[in-house]
């Protein structure tokens, strides 16, 4: 265990329904009204019709690994103990690509093509974070 | 078609370099200066001679607002006729010369100065405290810094990933850029790495830093300042330094996922760069690639059509770039080798070839350079092709 704890996700007002739907353990992405693209993380406006109008929609959790990087310099001394670790961009079934890790997997396993499913991680009495693991066949 | 009045118009006239690297005597504005008294050395020209100053600040200067305006402060510089503060990333120091030479074609200016300086590497501690040895690109943004998303080495390994995914790009490729590079970098006493001969075995041998990256895919992080100074082509023959003409140039900016593009800017910018210049990709001499890290220069040799989209991996592999090489690539050792001044590395490695400052890395023909820029995840670029020859 670090004696330093890992740093918390830096709320923003824009981003505050991604982490407290996160609590709820469910996974959200925003939508844009004007045309229905899926997007993440939040933004303002939307990069293909321009329109500032958008929601924030459940999506199912499921996709698969789009890049991937593991890191291994350890960049803020919280991680020390944890590297190697994989930073993924997974690509929603729903369409939104989202930054996250994998767990669950060894380092050397991990691939562009990957099925991921979601899995969430409390961190905090307050915090919860969004990961993925190797999609499990459906029981 | 008629040649474009740009065409040879403007020249390179003086080139500063200040000690690079691990080098903490100033600071960010300090190091600008340095270059600029540089420059005007090498030019043989006077600090009352500039009415043009343009200048891409480096990390270090965040907190220095109107950064040209404090520079020019600094060095007492006055009746400036041109000033900015420019910021494209790896991208800013070919655009400015480019903003430079039109200024000078305009009237606006006559003698304009390009300056970059960072310093994103703190002083060692006294205890040798591992956590000083951080560069500022190990930031994080807001809430990536709970997935332990730091860096833009991770950036870039996300889009490196893909390109290895959909092409084939291996390893093995990536070190073949990293080596040939090793090889002029030994050639260049100005090189950092000048003493560390590199194999293919080294390299895969190098720590990992954020995997696909080694620790020699990555460039190296330097303090200091670089400067250039750009004149009119009439001006510039009666200088001190042999001009270095501006044939061509352009910028190509593609927005969007580089993720999903996999492509530099260039696929925008050499088109019109090659156009001006009146020359094709065989006329070129001298090949001056923005390496952040090795992965670019892959995708930027693919750009510029120096082989097919996809096949940068192996055409840096057939090792056809090195010292004696069918192309010469990044000839001081680029910024994986020697040092890191953003976009103003491979400009400055051009001119030196130009003007046959070479050494012991001078390539034997030497009419005729192309140089690029990139900034941010690939996502700005620019491009300038630089002759001796006036036209």
């Amino acid at each position: 265990m670090s004696a330093v704890p890992k740093p918390l996700p830096q709320i923003t007002p824009e981003m505050a329904p991604f982490w407290e739907a996160a609590r709820r353990h469910e996974l959200m992405v925003q939508r844009c009204r004007g045309c229905g693209t899926r997007r993440f993380p939040a933004r303002e406006l939307c990069s293909r019709c321009l329109s500032r109008d958008a929601g924030w929609e459940r999506v199912s959790g499921h996709g698969q690994v789009f890049s991937f990087a593991i890191m291994h310099q350890v960049y803020h001394p919280a991680f020390a103990d944890a590297v190697p670790y994989a930073i993924v961009v997974v690509e929603l079934e729903e369409g939104a690509r989202v930054l996250s890790n994998l767990v669950d997997c060894p380092t050397a396993d991990v691939a562009i093509g990957l099925p991921v499913e979601v899995v969430f991680e409390d961190v905090a009495p307050d915090v919860t974070l969004p990961k993925f693991r190797p999609r499990r066949a459906a029981a | 078609m008629p040649a474009d009045p740009l065409r040879g118009a403007a020249a390179i006239v003086g080139l500063g370099i200040t000690p690079q690297g691990k080098v903490f005597h100033t600071g960010a504005l300090g190091f600008a200066v340095d270059a600029v008294k540089l420059a005007l050395d090498d030019a043989g020209l006077a600090r009352e001679d500039i009415d043009g100053l343009l200048l891409n600040p480096g990390l270090a200067w965040a907190d220095l607002g109107m950064g040209s305006f404090q520079l020019q402060q600094a060095m007492g510089l006055r009746n400036l006729r041109l000033s900015a503060t420019m910021n494209l990333g790896g991208a800013t120091a070919c655009a400015m010369i480019q903003h430079a030479s039109q200024a000078i074609a305009a009237g606006l200016a006559t003698t304009v100065v390009c300056v970059f300086s960072d310093m994103p590497l703190k002083p060692p501690a006294p205890k040798g405290d591992r956590a000083s040895a951080a560069s500022a690109y190990g930031f994080a943004r807001g809430w990536e810094q709970a997935y332990g998303f730091f860096g833009v080495n991770a950036m870039y390994a996300l889009v490196a990933r893909r390109h290895m995914h959909r092409y084939g790009t291996s390893q093995d490729h990536l070190g073949a850029v990293a080596v040939g590079q090793r090889r002029w970098a030994t050639l260049n006493p100005a090189a950092q790495l000048r003493d560390q001969p590199l194999t293919l075995d080294d390299y895969h041998r190098s720590r990992w830093i954020v995997e696909p990256f080694h620790l020699f895919d990555c460039c190296l992080v330097s303090n200091g300042g670089l400067a250039v100074i750009v004149t009119g082509a009439e001006r510039a023959r009666n200088l001190r330094r042999p001009p270095v003409y501006l044939w061509g140039m352009g910028q190509g900016h593609l927005g969007g996922d580089p993720a999903d593009t996999l492509t530099s800017g260039a696929v925008l910018a050499r088109e019109p760069a090659f156009r001006m210049a009146e020359i094709t990709l065989r006329d070129v001499d001298v090949v001056e690639l923005y390496d952040c890290y090795t992965f670019t220069v892959i995708v930027t040799l693919e750009d510029y059509g120096f082989c097919a989209k996809g096949e940068g991996g192996p055409f840096a592999a057939e090792q056809v770039t090195g010292p004696g090489g069918r192309v010469a690539v990044n000839t001081g050792g680029g910024q994986l080798a020697s040092f890191y001044m953003w976009g103003m590395t491979p400009v400055s490695e051009a001119v030196i070839q130009l003007r046959g400052d070479g050494g012991a890395r001078q390539v034997p023909r030497h009419d005729v350079a192309l140089v690029s820029g990139n900034g941010g995840i690939l996502s700005t670029h620019s491009t300038l092709i630089l002759s001796r020859l006036p036209s």
